[in-house]
């Protein structure tokens, strides 16, 4: 078995589910306040510590929540609401046209429901948004805008945006920027502090946490309406009972992807550079995606872990089936409906022709990646190109 | 291009077709039982998002697709959803509206087989190194000593359906596997194997017969695409006696629904005789006018070599029809059939399928009746 498809989601580290484990047996509900509870709160406590330690925040700006959906769906509605109740004039939401579906769907929600201007901001052939690009939507008019968003990285090309640029000419107009951030952490140095971010979305299963725990970071002047009501558990914008063991695990899988992201960098980010050189040379044809500088000096390139290909002339999903056949696990990278195949969005703003945008697949590596697993896609990828380019585009 | 030898013991590798319905659930679980290597795969056949999402019965809905992939995680098998909506939408639905446009009766099933399931996906399916498609229906695929296929009628003649196979040619039946059509199986005894297996479809409901038209309603489908036409409805001497809002919305043969105030002067009920597109116009007349002695088809398909000359066979007209003897034979490519008794209710449109006992020997496309009584 070849499992490269970490971006969905990667093994736990041992560490991660040691934490869990020992938690699981421990009651305790963190609001309470009798020794059980005073323990679960504590336990809750140093795992914010070590949380805001890895991200370069504070512990009080990190708020806790379910996952990497729900701290992007905080971010976007609840800052929608709080700086349009502020000021009603306030109702444009600028984000990138590439952002992940927790994001995209939220503000086109908004732009649905709750009067919202949605624009979205032009990208380039990588799927960047430029600094000049958000200057340029918010002089028009600074003082309707209520939010912009962008992502850290790209979850389907890798790309990885200029957050901090961004986070000035944001500031600069006094209006708050979110990223989700939740493919960046564990790969790229993220501080929440440097970035001038009001708002940054991490998820823990992606770092080798447990699922169905994440965090907003949230900048200590912003309070986003809530989504979930109840009783305000974290800083009054985000309700319900802790998890502590997720939580728990979460803190030590956050810690750990911090601290390794130096050698994922330079190891798994070796094995991809491999890994694309061999999808290379067995189908010439195939079209990297995103940015293909891998990173460096003065450039912000992709993903360490990220290896996005299209393939012309042939169809992803015939793709994924006859790798998955020969136990080769990864992704077209592209959004689902009932499992219904779109051509990605991501590869629609790029300005990917859509017939092109069918035929992608997305490697990505992770902590447990493997020589064996290159090598497995580069025995594998040219026949089954050729193959898929035989039942072509149906 | 492999092709299924006369042995069933060689391992192939199945991509098994899977409604979400009980039938290719179980089609596909015998398939994997008999020890090829399947894999499950539902079509999406319908573009409009909505019926993903909404819980209408009928095929693509959402819960259908996760019904099919619940019975593939059962089976053991790995399952994916191809996007076949476009063509399905070009080779099914657009030609089934334009059909009953012009006056004629499809039967889109058909049709689906013939360009869908065992076209489109299986030239995909072979291209991607599968050796056959499996699906739920009640039919066998019979190999003589010679290695001659022949297509044949389920075991058990109540649950046949042959007819919506009849188009299939030899190429086709080649690489098709119907691991239901040699068991006589009632259909409680497929939801009882169903059961056995674990497969949470046993209890579902079947599925319309029509899947684009979830709610059943094929007018009201056929008015929502082609609009309103007001036109009228004649007898046979062409007397007008009322109107209709859409000579598509006809069936000949139909009886009800005709809203016809004025009765008949024998006091007997009518039917639809004739509709003419170009007129726009319905005729209607009695039960007697309705019989056919014969007929001419188009479009012949056969499963496996044309007939060289003239023959007598038994037919059947219609999906759920009983079987008639014929005589027919094929004049430059068109099949001239008589009927040895006459028939009531044949529509051009309609496949007529023609049998040597229980071998389907071909179809065609009715293009035009002769009736025992001269109608409009």
């Amino acid at each position: 078995m070849a499992y490269l498809d970490h971006a969905a989601t990667t093994p736990m580290l041992p560490e991660a589910v040691e934490a869990m484990t020992k938690q699981l047996t421990v009651v305790g509900n963190a609001s309470s306040l009798h020794a059980a509870g005073r323990r679960a709160r504590r336990t809750v406590e140093e795992a914010r510590e070590t949380l805001a330690d890895a991200l370069g925040a504070r512990p009080s700006e990190v708020v806790l929540t379910s996952g990497g959906t729900e701290a992007d769906n905080l971010a976007v509605k609840g800052l929608y609401w709080s700086r349009r109740a502020a000021d009603p004039a306030r109702t444009r939401i600028l984000a990138s046209p590439v952002e992940h579906h927790a994001v995209l769907d939220a503000v086109h929600w908004l732009g649905e429901h709750e009067g919202a201007t949605v624009e979205y901001l032009p990208v380039d052939g990588y799927g960047r948004v430029h600094p000049e690009a958000l200057r340029e939507a918010l002089v028009r008019n600074p003082d309707d805008v209520a939010l912009a968003t962008v992502m850290w990285a790209n979850n389907e090309i890798g790309t990885v945006m200029p957050v901090r640029e961004l986070a000035d000419v944001a500031a600069e107009f006094g209006v708050p920027l979110h990223a989700d951030a939740v493919q960046a952490f564990g790969q790229l140095p993220v501080d929440f502090a440097a970035s001038g971010l009001a708002a940054m979305t991490v998820s823990g299963h992606k770092v080798g946490g447990p699922y169905g725990i994440g965090a907003l970071l949230l900048g200590r002047e912003y309070s986003p309406v809530p989504v979930l009501h109840g009783g305000g558990q974290e800083r009054h914008v985000r309700s319900g009972t802790l998890d502590v063991p997720a939580v728990a695990a979460f803190a030590v899988a956050g810690r750990i992807a911090a601290e390794r992201r130096a050698w994922f960098a330079t190891e798994i980010g070796g094995l991809r550079d491999d890994l694309v050189a061999a999808v290379r040379a067995a189908a010439p044809d195939a079209i990297l995606g995103g940015d293909p500088d891998p990173a460096g000096p003065g450039s912000l390139g992709r993903l360490p872990a990220n290896a996005h290909f299209t393939f012309p002339g042939c169809e992803g999903d015939s793709l994924l089936l006859l790798l998955d056949a020969q136990g080769i696990e990864c992704s077209t990278g592209s959004a689902c409906t009932a499992g219904v195949a779109q051509p990605s969005h991501v590869l629609l703003a790029t300005g990917t022709d859509p017939d092109l945008a069918r035929g992608t697949l997305r490697f990505s590596l992770g902590h447990t990646s493997t020589r064996a697993d290159v090598d497995a896609v580069a025995e594998a990828i040219g026949p089954a190109v050729e193959r898929a380019r035989s039942a072509g585009l149906s | 291009m492999t092709e299924i030898p006369a042995a069933p013991q060689r391992r192939l590798r199945v991509l098994a077709a899977m409604s979400g319905g009980v039938d290719s659930a179980v089609a596909a679980a015998r398939a994997a039982e008999a020890g090829h290597d399947v894999t499950g795969v539902h079509l999406a056949l319908s573009a409009n998002p909505q019926s993903f999402r909404t819980g209408a019965r009928g095929c693509c809905t959402i819960e259908d697709s996760r019904d099919a992939r619940r019975a593939a995680d059962v089976i053991g098998i790995p399952f994916y959803v191809w996007d076949l909506a476009d063509r399905f939408r070009e080779d099914v639905v657009d030609d089934f509206v334009a059909e009953y446009e012009a006056g004629r009766t499809p039967n889109p099933c058909l049709r689906c087989n013939e360009k869908i399931k065992f076209a489109a996906l299986l030239d995909k399916a072979l291209a991607l190194g599968f050796d056959a498609v499996c699906t739920g229906h009640y039919a066998q695929v019979i190999t003589d000593a010679d290695g001659n296929r022949e297509l044949h009628r389920a075991s058990d003649m109540a649950k046949d359906q042959s007819y919506v196979l009849g188009v299939l040619d030899d190429r086709q039946l080649a690489h098709a596997l119907f691991p239901l059509g040699d068991t006589v199986t009632t259909k409680d005894e497929i939801r009882a194997e169903a059961e056995r297996r674990g497969l949470a479809v046993a209890k579902k409901p079947d599925s319309h017969d029509i899947c684009f038209i979830a709610d059943g309603d094929t007018q009201g489908f056929l008015a929502s695409r082609l609009g309103k036409a007001e036109g009228d409805i004649v007898d046979e001497a062409g007397a007008k006696l009322g109107t209709h809002e859409g000579a598509y919305g006809y069936t000949i043969g139909q009886r009800k629904g005709l809203r016809i105030g004025t009765p008949a002067p024998d006091g007997k009920p009518r039917y639809v005789l004739d509709i003419s597109p170009v007129n726009n116009t319905v005729t209607v007349g009695p039960v007697e006018a309705l019989d056919v002695t014969a007929l001419t088809a188009l479009k012949p398909r056969w499963c496996g070599t044309a007939p060289a000359a003239a023959g007598t066979y038994t037919a059947q007209l219609r999906a759920h029809g009983g079987e008639t003897r014929v005589h027919a034979e094929l004049v430059d490519g068109t099949l001239n059939v008589t009927f040895d008794e006459p028939v009531r209710g044949v529509a051009p449109g309609q496949a007529i399928v023609l049998y040597d006992g229980t071998r389907v020997v071909g179809s065609a496309t009715i293009a035009t009746t002769e009736r025992a009584t001269a109608a409009a």
